[in-house]
């Protein structure tokens, strides 16, 4: 069973990064295009999205640690 | 002649109809009433078409035009297929609510004047408070009453600016206005409060995930989006908003990702998503205000999607935290493909209603030339795939398995979210009928090769983002402090200190003050110790009793 799992998110993980290698090989016959100069070359929206994403998922986690509390945090003072 | 009755009525007798007609048969208002409402809808013609006097005004009760109409069209699409989601499980009255409640919103989107405005803007306050209590809940109560105070606040905010600009400029108008004085800035806080803008977006995740399911998907519809509307009417073009949407967007990413009960994180991404369409009123060209209309259209339905699938998922395991559900998509597969489907629209993925409607706000952007804007929601986009379109699915239907294996949707519940499904593609595939609708002329074309491969690339990356970086998600038993930490911690404090203090000062006070009097009657009075017991007790009913006589008497006395 834990074997079965591990081949099929093996497999989830090779088709998952054929897709992503297509979406950069394809620019070779469609050109990614975006409305500015600054953001023409190849592979920008791949690079963009996951910088973003990984930049908004630190501060999520950084912020976290301040905003963070248990669940029952108003509970136990007035509700 | 069905163009002579207000819409809203409609849905609001139907509303009625739900609430008092026993033994089944209010479903007929379930079904009947939409339809009817749909019908009426597209039977007004633009312009003014109903008026009626009020003191010294002409209340234009009907105003038409293509936006409102597309806004109402879609709150009228909502209660029919919502009503078709959730007629087996929820009470009838919450049903009942819930209509008087797009009742409301229909009444905005057609109403000609502030006055009628401000009517309808109250209707849906008190129905959709309603529907919260609806979750049945001590927490939904709570929340309730923190979301009434809220909208109740926000509602006099609006009446002291509607108030300032009848009396300022005598005109009772819907007309696009400039913020520029307190009164103007007074209205656009009061529209704002419930576009759940900062520095008050905090009672939408909170009150919207206590309601009951079906609830949440009323409540997921109607509210911010009569705003939105409100805004593109009264205040398109003002570059606040442009601000204050791009700061909604990346709230509704951040928080979400903080989060681990499922409807709140879908409440938060009402946030993000309302934030597209603040800043699309922001730029206030036609393509932009194109672009927010097309977007609420076609936002409702997938947010209404995922709160249905979601929805599902509540009732069969009554479980709705990341970490205790998981491996959902063996049982449910059905439940599963629908809420992919609106994960995949929220996340604007190309062939869905998302891709063709969200980036024509992108694109409003770019022709204004504002590129910090453009590329704030390029990010954006990656970042709702993020939050919404891969975090909601993975972890309800995949991630680990919970050992949960609940049935699928019944066929009521399948047929609803169906629907949506349809018109997600729909919107996404063949978008041009829908173009025609919408408020301005447009030669937006959604598919460019070269616009597609930049979101593929852009969506697709930020999958992988969100995959490696997992183990810096990991879902937490917690919270997240929001603004609402003021009145519900800060606010609680200090009024309980203040009250403790008051009524120590107040103790002493009339302690001082008894023995000052009774000193003062000593030498009068025989017997000036009288003990507590002598004094006969009044029951509350007898206080009552003489208070009401009383006045009864004053008030005779007064006309005599």
């Amino acid at each position: 069973m834990t074997q079965d799992k591990e081949i099929s998110v093996r497999k989830a993980w090779i088709t998952f990064l054929v897709l992503l290698a297509l979406t950069l090989l394809v620019e070779f016959a469609i050109k990614a295009k975006t409305p500015f100069e600054s953001s023409q070359w190849r592979g920008f929206g791949a690079v963009f999205g996951f910088l973003a994403c990984a930049a908004m998922v630190l501060t999520a986690k950084l912020l976290g640690y301040v905003l963070k509390r248990p669940e029952s945090y108003y509970e136990d003072s007035n509700d | 002649m069905i163009e002579l009755i207000p819409p809203g009525l409609i849905l609001l007798c139907a509303a009625l109809w739900i609430a008092v007609v026993p033994n089944h048969w209010h479903r007929l208002g379930l079904f009947i009433g939409p339809i009817l409402t749909l019908m009426a809808i597209w039977s007004v013609p633009d312009g003014v078409s109903l008026t009626a006097p009020f003191l010294d005004y002409e209340l234009q009760l009907i105003e038409a035009s293509p936006e409102r109409r597309l806004f109402a069209t879609i709150f009228a699409i909502m209660a029919g297929v919502g009503a078709l989601y959730a007629f087996k499980h929820a009470r009838r009255l919450e049903l009942a609510c819930g209509f008087a409640y797009a009742s409301g919103a229909i009444g905005v989107s057609f109403s000609g004047d502030l006055i009628t405005l401000f009517l309808f803007w109250e209707l849906m306050a008190l129905f959709s408070t309603l529907v919260v209590w609806f979750g049945g809940t001590p927490g939904a109560r709570a929340a309730g009453i923190r979301y009434a105070i809220v909208h109740l606040l926000g509602g006099v905010i609006l009446k002291v600016g509607i108030e300032g600009v009848v009396v300022h400029t005598g005109s009772i108008d819907i007309q696009a206005l400039q913020a520029y004085n307190f009164d103007t800035y007074m209205m656009l806080a009061g529209i704002l409060i419930n576009a759940a803008a900062p520095p008050v977006s905090a009672w939408l995740s909170d009150a919207y995930p206590e309601a009951s399911p079906s609830g949440s998907l009323f409540l997921s519809a109607f509210t911010t989006k009569t705003a939105v509307l409100a805004l593109i009417l009264l205040f398109p073009g003002t570059p606040l908003l442009v601000y204050l949407g791009v700061f909604m967007i990346m709230y509704g990413i951040i928080w979400a990702l903080l989060e681990n009960n499922v409807r709140r994180i879908l409440a938060f991404s009402i946030v993000n998503q309302v934030g597209f369409m603040v800043v699309a009123v922001g730029i206030g060209t036609p393509m932009a205000l194109n672009g927010a209309t097309a977007h609420a259209f076609a936002h409702i339905i997938y947010k209404a999607l995922l709160f249905m699938s979601a929805g599902v998922v509540i009732y069969h395991t009554g479980k709705e935290k990341c970490n205790e559900l998981g491996g959902l998509y063996r049982t449910m597969p059905l439940t599963a493909f629908c809420g992919i489907v609106g994960a995949l629209a929220i996340s604007s993925f190309p062939l869905t209603s998302g891709f063709t409607t969200k980036t024509m706000i992108s694109e409003a952007a770019a022709m204004q030339n504002l590129v910090w804007v453009w590329y704030v929601l390029a990010a954006a986009s990656a970042g709702v795939f993020l939050h919404a379109g891969i975090k909601f699915p993975w972890y309800v239907f995949f991630q680990k398995d919970s050992g949960l294996r609940p049935k699928d949707a019944p066929w009521n519940m399948a047929a609803a979210m169906l629907i949506f499904v349809g018109l997600c593609f729909g919107i996404g595939i063949y978008p041009e009928p829908f173009y025609q609708l919408l408020p301005y002329p447009t030669e937006f074309s959604a598919y460019k090769p070269g616009k597609v491969v930049f979101y593929l690339q852009l969506l697709l990356f930020s999958g992988l983002a969100f995959f490696l970086l997992l183990p810096l998600m990991k879902r937490t038993n917690t919270l997240t402090l929001d603004t609402d930490w003021f009145w519900r911690r800060l606010g609680a404090k200090v009024s309980e200190q203040a009250t403790q203090l008051i009524s120590k000062g107040y103790g002493k006070a009339s302690n001082s003050v008894s023995a000052g009097i009774s000193a003062a009657l000593k030498p009068i009075l025989p017997s000036s110790e009288p003990s507590k017991d002598s004094v006969p007790a009044w029951s509350i009913g007898t206080t009552a009793l003489w208070i009401s006589t009383l006045l009864s008497a004053y008030v005779l006395i007064y006309y005599w």
